[in-house]
């Protein structure tokens, strides 16, 4: 391949001649239109360029930029342009590149916006999110009256299939992180409690700790990122896809066809799900207490028993069920709200797992407050 | 013209997803500059044989030839190398979403080329121009109609200045006029970056506007019943299934109707 060159020539002080030779081609590091502006910047009597392209071998888009970028350079400079000889394909191609077919929009620029009225830009933003939760709500009450009448249409295959994926399928995750949360808790009361002698307490912290804060907690943490996550997503692509519309159009109600079973397959299972971390808990608890505290499992359990008030449990279960709905409505309503990109799917399913976190702790301080003023 | 040069070979190719065999034993070839089409009734294979042919999925058995070279038996470097010489254009422009129309077009310069900024920035704005999409370069692809984005996916599909472009139902999803226009740039990139063109399509308007070489594929015997110039097989295929498919259904007519057909249909 010869390589693109660039020569210049000057007979007459007003012209300028340019020749292009060699493959102008993208391999070859052909060279810029700026090239020629620095020459005309030597010459500024120059009034004229007249451009010769019958030495090219070969050209692609490069020879294209470079032709505009002459043109342009040259329109800014007050000089004419003479292009003898350009190949067929390049003429029919600038040809159709300054042909300007679609109406210009040019999208506005965002302007630089003062710091106060951002940050009153996003207050608002935030009562607008607030008001979207409302409504999201209040549709979602609509649905659960129609539900309690009879009259909602969902199907209770899908319900079946909602619960087993969330349910059934997520024991293992539960059961192995249950199982190291009990160990861990075990584990930093027992080096402490040892200094005591007072190791059999290990089996009330454990039972006591799993049962009213850490099971529900952690089985809702898991079943956000793992539930929660994948209902934005799934209703966050239904919504790209247009099937959120088709089930409109149709009149079907998307609160009650994909909402409702969603979340009364949450609201059932965390309960069950929690309660089965209860016990994973423990397990792990009683692994530390039978090797490391020379406790037997009969001290163990019966101490466990001797401390774990039905109160207690019933507290854990409430919370969980509480948990559930609200993973399910940050999931459902972040996909329900998610806009038509694949960018947006991303965005919905981040926001489901950060609101359903949010919504978790601050559901969890006030039932431990609401119980602290019931002492239960 | 140039003279008559092979460019793509398809050779005894058979497709298949799993046991499923979509298409079997295809054979034909695609000169230098050619709009070859791929036709055949919905179910056919037609976007199967596409993906097989830009390297998205492995055929079966058989070959895609590029200048002599099969694309399924050589190292994954140098089928990358290959496959940097294609552009494609899918069925919903596939523009990524989360990029603006300059990201989106300057993304395989970025990645395939030692171009500075500067220069990436006058190609994308000249592959904007090209499909009259200039001034659009900050917009996102949520932001633009549907035929915009076929465009805008077109300008990405030529950034590199590919030696064959693949079309999938370029006109799908589109108004008369708009596909009418594609069908245009077609042509007049085909003519001035003297690209080798494969379309899949069952427009006719475009078949007859566009294509001077075709393959017909037939969904019930899953291979290829009929090749050549689409005019050609129109005026003289004694196939029912391929004159049925060329005339909307109207079957085996006499010859003065099928000239009409033919001349509304034939290029200005």
């Amino acid at each position: 391949m010869d390589p693109a060159a660039l020569a210049f020539a000057q007979e007459d002080p007003e012209a300028l001649a340019v020749s292009l030779s060699g493959d102008w081609r993208r391999a070859n590091n052909p060279p810029e239109a700026s090239a020629v502006e620095e020459r005309l910047a030597n010459s500024p009597q120059v009034r004229r360029i007249v451009l010769s392209t019958e030495s090219l071998t070969g050209w692609d888009s490069m020879l294209l930029t470079f032709l505009i970028g002459v043109r342009s350079l040259a329109s800014r400079n007050n000089v004419t342009v003479h292009e003898m000889n350009l190949p067929e394909g390049v003429k029919r191609l600038l040809a159709l590149a300054s042909a300007t077919r679609e109406r210009t929009l040019v999208k506005p620029t965002a302007p630089r916006v003062p710091i106060v009225e951002r940050v009153g830009e996003s207050a608002l933003a935030f009562w607008r999110s607030l008001l979207d939760m409302t409504d999201f709500l209040g549709h979602i009450v609509v649905a659960l009256v129609r539900l309690v009448r009879g009259t909602a249409a969902f199907r209770r295959s899908d319900l079946l299939l909602v619960v087993q994926q969330c349910g059934a399928q997520a024991l293992p995750i539960v059961s192995l992180i249950s199982i190291l949360i009990g160990l861990i808790l075990a584990f930093i009361a027992a080096i402490q409690l040892k200094l005591f002698g007072a190791q059999i307490f290990v089996a009330s912290i454990v039972g006591v700790g799993m049962v009213r804060a850490l099971a529900p907690i952690m089985t809702a943490i898991i079943l956000a990122g793992r539930t929660g996550a994948s209902f934005a997503a799934q209703l966050g692509t239904m919504q790209v896809n247009e099937e959120i519309d088709a089930l409109r159009t149709l009149g079907i109600s998307p609160m009650e066809f994909l909402v409702l079973p969603r979340m009364l397959a949450l609201f059932l299972m965390m309960p069950l799900l929690c309660l089965y971390a209860d016990f994973m808990g423990m397990l792990g608890g009683l692994m530390i207490g039978a090797s490391m505290l020379d406790l037997t499992v009969m001290q163990y359990c019966t101490k466990t028993r001797e401390s774990v008030q039905l109160n207690d449990v019933w507290v854990g279960l409430i919370s969980a069920a509480v948990f559930g709905v609200l993973v399910a409505l940050s999931g459902c309503m972040r996909g329900m709200q998610c806009g038509r990109s694949a960018a947006a799917v991303g965005d919905a399913t981040t926001s489901a797992v950060v609101t359903s976190i949010v919504s978790i702790v601050v559901a969890m301080a006030v039932i431990t407050a609401v119980c602290h003023v019931l002492d239960v | 013209m140039n003279p008559v040069e092979p460019h793509v070979a398809v050779q005894d190719l058979t497709v298949a997803y799993g046991d499923t065999v979509i298409l079997r034993d295809l054979t034909f070839t695609i000169n230098r500059g050619d709009i070859f089409i791929i036709m055949g009734a919905s179910g056919g294979g037609k976007s199967t044989l596409l993906r097989s042919m830009v390297g998205l999925l492995p055929p079966a058995a058989g070959h895609v030839l590029y200048d002599g070279h099969s694309l399924w038996s050589m190292d994954t470097e140098e089928q990358s190398r290959i496959l940097r010489r294609f552009g494609v254009l899918y069925q919903g422009g596939a523009l990524w979403s989360s990029l603006t129309l300059a990201e989106n077009v300057a993304l395989p310069l970025q990645q395939y080329t030692t171009l500075g900024p500067r220069q990436i920035k006058d190609i994308v704005s000249l592959k904007l121009s090209l499909v009259g999409l200039s001034g659009f370069e900050d917009h996102l692809p949520s932001e633009i109609s549907g035929g915009m984005k076929k465009r805008a996916a077109l300008a990405r599909a030529m950034a590199l200045d590919p030696d064959v472009l693949f079309f999938d139902e370029p006109s799908a999803g589109l108004d008369p006029i708009s596909a009418h226009l594609l069908d245009e740039l077609i042509l007049e990139l085909r003519d001035s970056l003297r690209a080798t063109v494969v379309v899949v399509t069952h427009e006719l308007a475009s078949i007859f506007a566009i294509g001077n070489n075709s393959v017909f594929l037939d969904a019930d015997t899953r291979t290829m019943t009929a090749a050549g110039d689409p005019r050609t097989l129109l005026s003289e295929s004694r196939d029912p299934k391929v004159i049925n498919f060329l005339t909307r259904g109207a079957g085996i007519v006499d010859k003065a109707q099928r000239r009409t057909s033919l001349d509304r249909g034939a290029r200005p």
